[in-house]
């Protein structure tokens, strides 16, 4: 289950997606998200489904590896439609023994269930078709300007794209720690929330020092292969916007201006 | 000239001690001499906290000597303003592949050294052509380290080495956490690169296949070099290396258990073959005698 975790997982493929300049990808990803929470409306989601429906065909990744992020987030996704649903106060609808679910509720419910699916699903998209390293150098180019405020902006990138190439080694190790804990009798997975922090102890404590041990190796084989910081770098694949990256912007004005269209005019 | 040299070079880890406070130092590396020519194998051997890393880390500045010298191609790896000559002139190969892989795809982790080094757009491109080509891991260029095995991620890190073009490779137990076809795959890789390119090696090592197809063999002991040679001339003593608890490979070990019971065997038998000649000879020997 541990694997299932998808952020951060690249999956190979050849398409106008994959190769869309990242910034692009990055600002696409962004605004989408904004759209989420700015056109609240039934029209406008309607918008948003075809749109994300496109570009998850455009990206040629088997759907299954989009819902695979969710399973990760599906408590969460529980617990905050129930709350929504339960919580806000309003014109009722059903009573179920003291709780009430009013009509409020559950459409703020709805939303907030489709707002934070589209959010996973979108910022896979994102992560599946676009590689850390690519992610990053995003980034690092286009917060370049931040530079003149001495925000490090480089020392920013390498940090994160080296937390994501890791994370799914470290989850792997946690995967193995865990058996091998198991195997000696170890157990996770009983008793009451204090009994069960406890018992991560035995966890946590080897997973630290190795993820310590792997740190000062990495730094090693970095410095070994004469990194010295951004100045100076060059780059394999410096990023230039292409033809697609503005006709990939203006499909993303386009978009916007259905969804706020969507919303104004659709009157739901 | 020689590629690598070291003139009495020792090296003192500083550690804490016992109360926390006082700050013992451990020799690890006591007075080693070095020099090792260019485009030759070295095999260095010797058992575990014996200060081979240690040693090797200095070939490429990662650590400085406490006293003594280390030229690299003739740059001393104490002077500042050569650090990065020395680091593009001396790679170095780590035993964990996991934990030396930078990059996440693997394209982009062996373009990691020639970006570092400034190399112009075209050029890195070519040279992480050439180098995935060199170590056979073309194919895999665009694929996540996560996926590949042990040996193919060890020939990754190699050829992110290679991509820096290097005059020498250290290769700290590459193949410790790899399976037998993985072994072979890296231990190939290095052994062509030698070969083709004149990249001189130094191979640290617990295996002794590993060993006997090196040029000069290196056994450390406590920071000190115990004896060095040929592989033939190392492995003929073999008293000494057992009396250090040092590992000899099976076809000596059984050429000299065989010579110590009485056959007429050369010392120093390397291969299966060897002995088989050796026996065969042997035993033409006596056929003659009667
Ligand atoms: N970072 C360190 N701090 C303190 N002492 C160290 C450090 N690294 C190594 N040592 C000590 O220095 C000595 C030599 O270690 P070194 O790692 O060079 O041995 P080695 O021959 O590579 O052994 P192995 O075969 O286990 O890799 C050992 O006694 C070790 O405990
Ligand atoms: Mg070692």
């Amino acid at each position: 289950m541990i694997r299932d975790i998808t952020i951060g997982q690249y999956y190979p493929a050849d398409s106008v997606i994959h190769r869309l300049d990242p910034r692009t990808k990055l600002v696409g990803t962004l605004a989408f998200i904004l759209s989420l929470f700015l056109f609240r409306s039934y029209a406008a989601y309607l918008v948003a489904t075809v749109f994300l429906a496109g570009v998850i065909r455009a990206s040629k990744v088997p759907f299954k590896f989009m819902v695979r992020g969710m399973k990760a987030i599906v408590f969460l996704l529980l617990i905050t439609v129930v709350f929504n649903m339960f919580l806000t106060p309003g014109e009722p609808l059903v009573r179920i023994w003291k709780l009430t679910v009013t009509r409020e509720g559950l459409e703020l419910a709805i939303f907030m269930a489709i707002r934070l699916t589209y959010l996973i699903i979108g910022s896979s998209v994102m992560t599946l078709t676009t590689t850390p390293n690519q992610l990053t150098d995003g980034m690092e180019k286009g917060l370049r300007p931040l530079n003149k405020l001495h925000v490090p902006v480089h020392e920013m990138a390498m940090i994160m794209s080296i937390a994501l190439r890791f994370i799914p080694i470290l989850l792997e190790e946690t995967d193995k720690i865990m058996k091998a804990q198991m195997a000696r009798g170890a157990d996770f997975e009983s008793g009451g929330v204090i009994k069960k922090a406890k018992s991560m102890v035995p966890l946590l404590v080897p997973l630290f020092i190795s993820a310590f041990r792997r740190a000062n190796d990495l730094a090693m084989a970095m410095e070994a292969r004469g990194y010295h910081g951004g100045e100076g770098r060059t780059k394999m694949k410096p990023l230039h916007y292409q033809k697609r990256d503005r006709a990939a912007y203006l499909t993303l004005v386009v978009y916007l201006l259905a969804m706020y269209g969507a919303k104004r005019i659709a009157g739901f | 000239m020689s590629i690598i040299q070291a003139k009495k070079l020792i090296h003192d880890y500083q550690k804490i001690g016992e109360d926390g406070k006082t700050e013992v130092s451990s020799r690890a590396v006591d007075g080693v001499d070095l020099d090792i020519a260019p485009g030759q194998f070295i095999a260095i051997l010797g058992h575990n906290g014996s200060g081979k890393s240690t040693l090797a880390k200095h070939i490429n500045a990662i650590l400085l000597p406490t006293h003594g010298t280390v030229y690299v191609d003739g740059m001393d790896t104490k002077d500042a303003e050569k650090l990065e000559d020395i680091r593009r002139t001396a790679g170095m190969v780590f035993q964990n592949p996991d934990n030396q892989i930078i990059g996440t795809v693997v394209d982009e982790d062996v373009a990691f050294g020639p970006e570092n080094m400034g190399v112009p757009t075209p050029e890195i491109l070519s040279r992480v052509e050439s180098s995935l080509k060199s170590v056979g891991m073309w194919e895999y260029r665009d694929h996540s380290p996560n996926r590949l095995s042990g040996g193919q991620k060890q020939r990754v890190a190699i050829a992110g080495v290679v991509a820096m073009e290097p005059k020498c490779i250290v290769l700290d137990e590459p193949t410790a956490m790899l399976d037998p076809m993985g072994r072979k795959e890296v231990i190939r890789a290095a052994q062509k690169l030698n070969r083709e390119k004149q990249v001189t090696i130094l191979l640290i090592t617990h295996y002794m296949e590993e060993v006997i197809e090196a040029d000069h063999v290196i056994v450390m002991d406590q920071g000190k070099i115990l004896m060095q040679g040929t592989p033939r001339e190392v492995f003929s003593r073999v008293e000494e290396l057992k009396e250090h608890r040092l590992d000899v490979p099976q076809v000596t070990m059984l050429a000299y258990e065989l010579k110590k019971s009485g056959l007429p065997l050369p010392d120093g038998i390397l291969t299966v073959q060897e002995l088989v000649d050796a026996l065969d000879a042997a035993r033409a020997q006596r056929g003659s005698a009667e």
